[in-house]
């Protein structure tokens, strides 16, 4: 009887891949990862981008072969799918509470389509969110688009800190 | 540190580069270059839908959102304040993004071998589909930027909204994609025209004649074309005329609030009956597909 290669699951390997633009989190804290099926040393993981036009896509394909390769397997397919779309619902509470203590606002509840025209809000976004260093309400928007196509920039109006907010979608 | 020391480092950095890079996975000097497999753009044809017209299509709608991205794109490190350049970066991004996967699936229908990186960059300006709009430059007047955002955003949302039940399996992807992405980019650029309608003098009459400048452009999207036409009566598709109502709506919200003026200007005539989506361009789409296919014409295949 041959004995199993002592190496851990490709679920578990894909597990402790981080990400590469937010590193507090991992591949499957952000809700990326759709699948992964192993055949023999063969594995196939299927991920989802989280914007269409997230530059860290091809960044977590490569990690993600690089950490499977290294554990023994092989060869590795890395297969995205856009459908599902990816909501921010799927950050795990863990992931959340990972983004705050790093400083960065996790996203509230994403927004339900209605059916039919999409409406144009002029005002700024009603939804509160808290100052992930000191807790406070009273934060303001500063800008639509952070550093990454995921978050938003905002500043706290207590504390005066400039913090990150993960935007809902 | 000796000089000598610091050309050692350099070369450490760069053969730590090529190493982090490995031997199967080359960083391309343009393009993708991304071999990973995008799982819908291999899905069958649709039942009793035509591959070139579906193919056309897909050229149409990817060709608009990757025109617009290199022309957005022209901000970076032109923009007026850092948050607005991440911000105008991260919208030519995400068009970018929707375009890639367009163009791959009108590669892959068409069936003639031919990738999204083929599509891009070894095409020429009459094999190009998109609308007008699109290539209309700006001169780095980001009155007409933004005029040109806001009213491509709206009728691009307007599209995209209509499509999420398309029967292609990847354009209804794209689309649920895009409606996400396009309700940001429509915001931003309709904050930004009524922050500048309703602002100073000064302002206000930049953004106006922003307007203008792009309202000739406004009529060529909303016209339908053949191909449209077929692929409405199979469910791939949207009669573009179906989203005017829509559109006039919202356009008409925003320059009330920035208290504009909705510009008064001829639409620009067709060719011969022809216009972007039959490939006939303004001279400004040469201009647009110098700067993003000189590279890759001057050095095909080139990696890194």
């Amino acid at each position: 009887m041959v004995s199993a290669p002592a190496r851990p699951a490709a679920r578990a390997v894909v597990a402790c891949v981080v990400d590469p633009e937010m590193p507090m989190l991992t591949l499957d804290d952000l809700g990326v990862v759709r699948s992964v099926e192993t055949d023999g040393d063969a594995v196939t993981v299927t991920i989802t981008p989280t914007y269409s036009g997230c530059p860290a896509v091809a960044e977590m394909s490569a990690d993600l072969r690089a950490a499977l390769t290294a554990a023994g397997y092989g060869p590795v397919q890395v297969r995205t799918v856009l459908a599902p779309a990816w909501s921010t619902d799927w950050i795990s509470d863990d992931g959340r509470r990972k983004l705050a203590e790093a400083g960065l606002a996790p996203p509230g509840a994403a927004p339900r389509p209605a059916p039919g025209p999409v409406p144009l809000t002029l005002a700024g976004p009603a939804t509160v969110v808290r100052c992930p260093r000191c807790g406070s309400p009273a934060t303001e928007e500063l800008s639509r688009f952070g550093p990454t196509a995921c978050t938003a920039l905002r500043r706290c109006t207590e504390c005066r800190e400039p913090f990150e907010h993960m935007k809902e979608i | 540190m000796s000089p000598h020391a610091e050309e050692e480092d350099a070369t450490n950095a760069y053969q730590s580069l090529s190493e982090t890079a490995g031997i199967d996975d080359p960083r391309w000097a343009f393009g993708s270059g991304f071999e990973d497999v995008e799982a819908e753009i291999e899905a069958p044809l649709p039942a009793g839908v035509d591959a070139a017209d579906l193919a056309e299509y897909c050229l149409m709608l990817g060709d608009d959102a990757l025109v617009c991205a290199q022309r957005i794109a022209e901000w970076v490190s032109n923009a007026p304040e850092l948050e607005e350049e991440v911000a105008l970066a991260n919208t030519a991004l995400d068009l970018l993004g929707q375009a890639r996967v367009l163009l791959s699936r009108a590669g892959h229908v068409e069936g003639a071998g031919r990738d999204e990186d083929a599509l891009a960059y070894l095409r020429s300006e009459a094999q190009y589909r998109n609308v007008a709009l699109a290539e209309r430059g700006d001169d780095l007047d980001f009155g007409v930027a933004i005029a040109r955002l806001l009213v491509f955003t709206t009728w691009r949302l307007a599209l995209m909204s209509r499509l999420l039940d398309s029967r292609d399996p990847v354009v209804a992807a794209v689309a649920a994609k895009a409606v996400k992405e396009l309700t940001y980019h429509r915001e931003h650029a309709a904050r930004w025209a009524v922050r500048l309608g309703d602002g100073t003098d000064e302002s206000h009459r930049r953004m106006q004649a922003g307007l203008e400048a792009v309202w000739p452009f406004v009529e060529e999207l909303f016209r339908t074309t053949d191909v449209e036409r077929r692929l409405v009566a199979v469910g791939v598709a949207v009669d573009p005329a179906d989203t005017r109502a829509e559109v006039d709506a919202v356009l008409d919200q925003v320059l009330a609030a920035a208290t504009l003026t909705r510009p008064d200007r001829a639409p620009m005539g067709l060719l011969g009956g022809r216009g972007g989506r039959q490939g006939v361009h303004t001279e400004a789409l040469g201009h647009v597909l110098a700067t993003m296919q000189s590279l890759a014409r001057a050095h095909p295949g080139a990696t890194w």
